[in-house]
This record gives structure tokens, sequence and C-alpha cells, in this order.
């Protein structure tokens, strides 16, 4: 194990290395501890200028509930729910097919096809804006969450494909080969044989994508507008326009629009970390 | 001769279909082509539309009007083009450091401690959270005089600073907020990675004298090599297609001091600057060109593996 445990190191290091732990972490994630005790401070603490000192009082419920009940920050959270979650079952149903394709047949285009899902997943978004806009308006799902939609699914698609691929590819292949002996038809090798594998990488995917749409921001942008179909992160810059300069509102928005991801990756973190470093070991 | 979509497998059927014939080189494709249509027309064919429509001069909805390549001869000499162009390599440049800081972390928290594992999955959380948080999170800890940054240089009696409001300083401090979440991503994978490390590696390295630097440069690095491969691409991806942080922190001010190549398409074809299609195509195509060296540098690589693996 590198760097040497520190159990083997003096107590004295020991101790340091214990004290030095929550050190850093209050460091790391101090901007976002400023934004969370902003959000239970009262407005009159920033009319009087008491930024950085001790809340005033203690309001986080009556912050929150402006959030909840006084804007439309839960029409924006619905939409990105209606967003995220069919993007998620679309991207990773696709994936999973194109994956199985890829990794268990041979045919001499394979890896052509395979390198067209990977160039496409790295593109920068902007050389497809205007023609994604403009085939989202010809279809008339321009600022409807349906042209998001499709659009995620498609893109998403390439980076699932990759993923799913190679997790196919790690299979055991004897298996596949067995049951094609016994007869079994390939629909139902991928049905019945591949699938229930896939169970980790099905997981692994599924929280993935939920957190890369959630946080996407500049295709809601381009593809919506309003409250009608724009998801969250879109929605907060509304609602902070909505509040300007009330940073107790726009800190608990923040954190409500944030929230879900967040505990997406706490609540599924085996898979998420999973997924995210497929590759990082050989 | 019947083609049957999908036959019934549980009965023998007395004459073998075409499909039951050409089963294993027809199936790949059917399962292929869902993803393969999608992909198509919301990825490869537009790719190929925005450079035709970088040929014309087009507000979006009116007639199209070809103009060959002025569009990109009005490139050449347009000087937010440049500015977005230079700081599109700072961003290149400077967010590579998230890969040694992500590294250094890791080496951090490799220990097992109790409470080690909240550790680990607190110091990742930024990289959960939305581009929008982070820049709005940012945005406020840069803020002149009420923000915690001009705060913490008071007390060490250093004026207030405003960061993003200095067109010299603006881009960095942009660039700093998108290395808080890249650098819990290259954190992980090295995390990753070091528990993959061969331990008998290392004692036979500690027998031999190796220790500290020497063996992190000559036995431990060596063996990261995947994870920092993986760490390279999605940081060189991640600085190229960095948009939601500048859209939010500055939106491109002051001056235009912070654009991006990213930035200064969408603000040419879709904000208040007017709808100019083609224009902002152009720009697209030579962001995408620049993306192509890495894409190529990196299909490249993988194409190696796959001729040495199976």
């Amino acid at each position: 194990m590198f760097p040497r445990p520190i159990q083997q190191a003096s107590p004295a290091a020991q101790t340091t290395y214990k004290t030095l732990l929550p050190l850093a972490l209050i460091m790391w994630l101090l901007p976002l501890i400023a934004v969370a005790v902003f959000s239970v401070k009262p407005a009159s603490d920033f009319t009087q200028g008491n930024y950085w000192g001790m809340p005033g009082s203690f309001d986080l419920i009556d912050n929150y509930s402006q959030v909840f009940f006084n804007s439309d920050m839960p029409r924006y959270m619905l939409n990105s729910v209606l967003i995220t979650v069919p993007t998620v079952i679309g991207a990773v149903a696709l994936s999973a097919m194109a994956g199985f394709a890829l990794g268990i047949y041979k045919f001499r285009s394979n890896l052509w096809v395979f390198f067209m899902f990977v160039a496409g997943n790295f593109v920068p978004f902007q050389i497809l804006m205007v023609p994604v806009r403009d085939l989202t308006l010809d279809m008339g799902l321009y600022n409807t969450k349906t042209g998001l939609v499709l659009f995620h699914i498609a893109f998403q698609t390439g980076f699932c494909t990759l993923f799913m691929r190679n997790f196919i590819r790690a299979l055991p292949f004897p298996l596949i080969e067995a049951a094609r002996v016994e007869g079994v038809a390939e629909w139902r090798i991928f049905w019945f044989v591949v699938l229930p594998l896939m169970k980790p990488a099905l997981a692994a995917l599924a929280v993935l994508i939920f957190t890369f749409i959630w946080n996407d921001y500049f295709w809601a942008i381009v593809l919506t507008q309003g409250p009608d179909a724009q998801p969250v992160t879109a929605g907060i810059t509304s609602f902070n326009a909505q509040y300007r300069a009330a940073y107790h509102l726009m800190s608990a928005g923040s954190i409500v629009a944030a929230l879900p991801p967040v505990l997406m990756f706490f609540l599924m973190q085996k898979h998420f970390i999973a997924g995210l470093t497929l590759g990082a070991v050989k | 001769m019947t083609v049957t979509a999908l036959p019934d497998t549980e009965a023998t059927p007395p004459k073998r279909g075409w499909y039951k014939r050409n089963e294993i080189a027809v199936t790949p494709w059917l399962f292929l082509a869902p993803a393969i249509l999608f992909f198509a027309v919301y990825v490869i064919i537009p790719i190929f539309q925005s450079f035709s429509i970088s040929l014309y001069d087009w507000d979006g909805l009116g007639e199209a009007r070809f103009v060959g390549m002025a569009n990109y001869q009005e490139l050449v000499t347009d000087r937010a083009f440049e500015v977005s162009l230079w700081n599109n390599l700072k961003w290149l440049v400077f967010y590579l450091l998230a890969i040694p800081a992500g590294l250094f972390i890791a080496l951090f928290l490799n220990q097992t401690v109790t409470g080690i594992r909240i550790y680990k999955s607190l110091f990742f959380s930024p990289f959960v959270l939305s581009q929008v948080v982070v820049g709005l999170v940012f945005a406020w800890f840069y803020l002149p005089n009420e923000g915690l940054l001009s705060n913490m240089l008071g007390w060490f009696g250093l004026g207030p600073v405003n960061v993003l409001g200095d067109p010299t300083w603006a881009t960095y401090g942009i660039i700093a907020a998108g290395l808080w979440p890249q650098t819990a991503y290259c954190m992980i994978l090295y995390l990753t990675g070091l528990n993959a490390v061969d331990p008998e590696q290392v004692e036979a390295a500690r027998l031999d004298g190796a220790k500290g630097w020497k063996m992190l440069w000559y036995v431990i690095i060596p063996q990261l090599k995947p994870a920092t491969f993986i760490a390279f691409v999605v940081t060189i991806i991640g600085a190229l297609r960095s948009f939601d942080l500048i859209s939010i922190m500055t939106n491109g001010g002051p001056f235009g001091q912070t654009r991006v190549l990213s930035f200064y398409m969408f603000e040419k074809a879709l904000s208040e600057y007017g709808f100019r299609m083609g224009y902002g195509a152009a720009i697209a195509v030579v962001l995408f060109l620049i993306m192509l060296v890495f894409i190529a540098y990196f299909l490249f690589s993988m194409y190696r593996e796959e001729r040495g693996g199976r």
C-alpha cells in the first residue's frame, strides 16, 4: 500500500493526520458550507451587512418553504424529473442492446461502429447546437420535455454504449457459446443470459446518467425556455432573477436544485464510483 | 421465403427460414439499429450539417445565403474570437492541474483510519453538483465586498478583491471554480487506481530502499497509467466544453474577456447579440477541429489497446 499506512507511523504523526483530515475537509467544502450557512440566515442579516457573522436567527424552515411554496422551483424540479427519468431508461435500453451487439458479435465493421459512438460522445456540444435546435423546431418539439429527452437519449447513447460494450466484453464468452450450442435464439441469449449478468453495469450507468442529465444546463437553455419545460438548472437563473440579492433564498434554491444528484450519489455510491472509474484499473 | 422477425424457438420449425439461417449475421444489426438511428440523427448528421451551415449567412428563420468562406475570413480578424481562443488555451493548460491535485488528495486519503470512507465521499461530492450550482457558489465566494474570499483576505490585512470583475483575473477565477469538481473526479480515479497497485511491487521496492518521491515516481505512477489516461481524457474534454460556469459566473464579461469558443459561439448564434447561425457554426467548426485532434489521439490509443486484447 502506498503511502505507508499511517498506523505504522509515530503516534504524533497519527494524531497530526487525524486532526488534518477534518480541517482539510472543511477547507475543501468551504464554498459549499458558506452557501449552507447562507440558506438558514434571515433576510435581515443581509440588509444589516451581517454576511459572515453568526446567523441572527435560524430560519431554515422559513427560507426553504419560500422556495417550495412561493416560487416556480417545484415546477422546475418536476420538469427535471420528467426529463431525467425517461432519458435514463431510454439511454440504458438502447446502449444495452448496442453494447450487446458490439461486445458479442464479430463482424467486419464492429470496431468502426464502436469508434463512431466513442468519437461522437466526445464532440463539443456547439457543433450540434444549430442543427439539433433546428430539427427540434421542425418536429414541433421546441420548448417541450420530449424534445430534450430525445436529444439526451441520443447523445448519452454514445457514452453508455462505450461502457456497456466494455463491460460485456469482460463477461465469460463460453457462457454464450454454451447457450448457442443448446440452440437458444440470439435474442433470448441477450434477455436471459447476458442481461442478468449486466445488472451492475445497468445500475452504474443509471445513476451516472441521472446525474449528468439532471445537471445539464447547455441543452436546457438551447431547447427550452420558461417554466413549462425548463429543468431546474435553467430555472434557477430565473429564480435568482426573481429574488435578486436575497442571498438566503438564492442559497436555499441552489441547495434544493443540487440535492437530488447528491442524494443519488450517497445512496448509490458503490455503483456510481464503479461507473466513473471503469477502465481506471487494468 | 418468409422473413419472421422473432421466430418462436420452442417449436422446431420444419424449414429453416431466412432469419434462422442468417441469425448470427443479422442479429447484431437488429440490436444496433435503434442506437445507430438515434445517434445518426442527433449527433453524426448534425456535425456535417454544421459544416455546411458555416458556409451560409443565416439568421435561423429566413432564407440562408451562400457566402463560401466569408465567415471564416471574418473569424481571422475578429478580436473577440482571438480572445476566446486564448482563453480556451488557458483552460486547457490550467484545467490539467486537476490531475496532480487529484493525485495529491488521493494520496492523502489513501489510508485506513476510522471514517475514511465518509471523508472520501465528502471530498468527492463537489463532482455531483451541477456546474450551475458550482458557478453560483463560487460567484458568491468571489463577491468583492460580501464574499468569503475578500473577507478571508481581510483577516490578513489584504484589500478586498473583485476577481470576476477584473478582466485579467476573471478567467482564472472561473477556472479555479471548475478545478474544484474536476479535482474531485481525478481524485476518485486515482483512489481506485491506488487500490489496485500491486502491494508486492511496493514491498519489493521498499526493501530496495525506495521511498517517498522516488517510490511515487518510479513505482506508483507507472502503475497508475490507466487512471492517468482517463483523467487526462475527461479533463481535456471538460476544459474544451466549459460553458456553464462562464455563462453563470460572468456571462462572458467583463468586456468579453472570459469568453471561450463554446460560449462565444452560443452568444453569436443564440443570444441578444443576434442570430448569426452561420458565423456561430463556423466558430463551432473551429472548436470541433481542435477537439478532433484529441479525439483522434484517444481513439488511436484505444485502437492499440483493442489490438493487444481479444
